[in-house]
């Protein structure tokens, strides 16, 4: 309790020492905490848009071959499976747009069948999608992301106007609610239209990619054999499959993948924050080293008096715990303002994690501690005469 | 109440060796009253910081109330410090970021005195040296005689039965310094032992005893006055 006390008067007697001891600390904090919420929120990030494009489906790539078996009705078939919800071939390609005198050429033509807006999620702002009809009768019409239709024909109502692709003429029947961007890339430069009219304008018959959703995300796994199995079935007559004609690719895997990749981030982000600890910690021991020889006769004098090695080192451990936690406890409160104010500008979500706010606040009070206490633990050994003597 | 035999500290200093005590032997009842006098370097403080416990000496024995103490452990000599000994040290030897009244208290805390107790009687110690008025007063914002009372006023303020005082009138006026001499005398009329060391015999010959050191020996012993 007297410890206590002395501890604070000798915190308050030497502002600039404990100012420059808890700077340290602060900085470690900071940097520890901000750095941690920023590779955390930049992997919710990531993982929150896999998220969005749905676990349950799977795009599935079929390796060029002088023959391809797969047809509309195949997919079909596979469509009935308990297993799967919905399948849609998709062909796609880029082109020049025109409108009257306007051009669009970053647009993404994208050729398929009615099912896709269903497993990609996608809904409609006005008009309607691509039917049935269309796709029996290879119409030429289209269905526009918001970008598309607003860089083609500005603010008028997009439907019942016409564009041209490579001298064809389609007309608009539909536009898209926004999509944003997603790491499949944008989804509202699209310009979609019948698969088998884009087979035939694009000259690329068949059937090489296809989306499939499951029927909820606890059937995947089912999903996924159904497809597989399906799959080995269209290429070797039902015998043993031959895998390397296709591939299946899973959102959960690209999910797994990437979550990988960002928790090498996040690894990397913490270790520069633990050199910022270290950094801060550096610091301490300076400021402790430098005040080394003051501290020295101090405790010179007090052991003079009558205090034992004991009640030195309870001071000097008081005084260190007391401006370890201070300084740990304003580093979190900067945090949390330095996090507040960069939200916004970065565009994720970003907060202080009670682990990660212990684990920073913990390991600087041990170093405050550690670095606070060295110079008193060797001083306390002295003789006090010696501790006296020292200048 | 103490008794040194034969006690020996040497300095070396670049492979030179300086014997600061060479084979002192030297006893002091319980109340008395004694000076110790001597030329500067001759070794009245390395003396002093033996009796007072803050050094050990490469050889000899010190007994204190029939106790060796030079094979003591550190935290028995912090103890015998707090609870026997009251130190004036020639530097004073303040806490510069304390106040004269903070300085005085801190024997006190190391003693496990209360607080409202420890305040009393460190208020009552600063008046008893004339600095009743200074009691905020950082050392550094005192004058030389006036950090020299708020170090006599940590001693007394401990109530130790021993009293070390190394040159205590050193920075004083003499009016101040009779003042101090007088308080001395007071002390060791209500049963106090005092030792000072003076290189003034006027005050060295306030003692009742004297003893005079040269190059690290006791030389010659005088009488009471
Ligand atoms: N730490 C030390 N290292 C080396 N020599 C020392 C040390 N302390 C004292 N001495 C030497 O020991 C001798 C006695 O010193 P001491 O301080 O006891 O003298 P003193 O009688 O108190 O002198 P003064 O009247 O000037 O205070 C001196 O020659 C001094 O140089
Ligand atoms: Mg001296």
């Amino acid at each position: 309790m007297q410890s206590f006390s002395m501890a604070l008067k000798s915190i308050a007697g030497n502002r600039m020492r404990s100012f420059l001891t808890m700077l340290g600390i602060i900085i470690g904090v900071l940097a520890i905490v901000v750095l941690v919420a920023i590779a955390q929120g930049s992997s919710d990030y990531v993982t929150g848009s896999i998220e969005s494009l749905g676990t349950n489906m799977f795009s599935v790539m079929v390796r060029p071959r002088r023959e391809n078996p797969l047809t509309l009705s195949k997919l079909d078939d596979l469509a009935a499976e308990p297993s799967i919800a919905r399948v849609a071939p998709t062909l796609s390609s880029s082109g020049t747009l025109k409108a009257g005198l306007t051009q669009y050429e970053d647009g993404s033509l994208l050729a398929t069948t009615p099912a896709y807006p269903e497993i990609r999620g996608w809904t409609l702002r006005s008009g309607r999608f691509l039917t049935q009809p269309d796709i029996d009768n290879r119409s030429f019409v289209a269905v526009l992301g918001q970008e598309a239709a607003t860089e083609l024909f500005g603010t008028l109502n997009a439907i019942g106007q016409s564009f041209s692709y490579q001298g064809y003429s389609f007309t608009v029947v539909g536009v898209l609610d926004e999509i944003g961007t997603s790491l499949l890339g944008s989804g509202d430069n699209v310009v979609v239209i019948p698969f088998t009219l884009g087979e035939r304008i694009l000259k690329s018959p068949g059937i090489s990619n296809f989306y499939v959703s499951a029927q909820d995300p606890d059937h995947v796994t089912e999903a996924e054999q159904s497809i597989k199995d399906f799959l080995d079935r269209q290429f070797s007559g039902g015998a043993a499959g031959d895998s390397s004609a296709y591939n299946v690719y899973n959102q959960a895997s690209v999910l797994d993948t990437l979550q990988q990749a960002t928790g090498t981030l996040t690894m990397m982000l913490a270790g520069i924050a633990a050199i910022a600890l270290l950094v801060g910690g550096i610091g301490i021991m300076n400021i402790m080293l430098v005040s080394v020889s003051e501290r020295t006769r101090e405790i010179g004098i007090r052991k003079a008096i009558g205090a034992t090695r004991g009640r030195i080192l309870s001071q000097f451990l008081i005084e260190a715990l007391v401006l370890s936690v201070i300084g740990g406890l304003i580093g979190l409160l900067l945090s949390a303002v330095i996090l507040y104010v960069l939200e916004p500008l970065l565009s994720i979500s970003l907060s202080v994690s009670p682990q990660v706010a212990l684990i920073a606040v913990g390991f600087s009070v041990f170093i405050g501690v550690v670095f606070g206490l060295y110079p008193a633990s060797k001083a306390s050994k002295l003789r006090p005469i010696e501790a006296l003597r020292h200048e | 109440m103490i008794e040194l035999r034969d006690i020996v500290k040497k300095y070396s200093l670049g492979g030179e060796e300086i014997r600061a005590l060479d084979r002192v032997s030297l006893s002091i009842e319980e109340g008395e009253y004694l000076s110790i006098i001597g030329p500067s370097g001759s070794g009245k403080s390395t003396l002093m910081n033996i009796i007072g416990l803050l050094d050990l000496p490469d050889s000899g024995s010190y007994l204190l109330d029939g106790r060796e103490v030079t094979h003591y452990s550190q935290r028995q000599l912090a103890r015998l410090r707090s609870e026997h000994i009251g130190f004036i040290f020639q530097g004073f030897n303040l806490l510069s970021r304390l106040s004269a009244l903070e300085n005085v208290e801190l024997p006190l805390i190391y003693q496990k005195v209360g607080p409202a107790e420890r305040r009393r009687r460190a208020e009552a110690a600063l008046e008893q040296v004339g600095l009743g008025g200074r009691l905020r007063h950082k050392p550094s914002e005192l004058s030389g005689g006036q950090q020299q009372r708020v170090a006599i006023a940590r001693a007394l303020a401990a109530r130790p039965q021993l009293i070390l005082a190394d040159e205590p009138t050193g920075n004083l006026d003499s009016h101040t310094g009779q003042d101090l001499m007088a308080l001395f005398r007071q002390l060791n009329d209500s049963g106090k032992t005092i030792l000072i060391i003076t290189h003034d015999a006027g005050v060295a010959a306030q003692a009742r005893r004297s003893l005079r050191i040269v190059d690290g020996r006791i030389s010659s012993e005088g009488g009471a006055v």
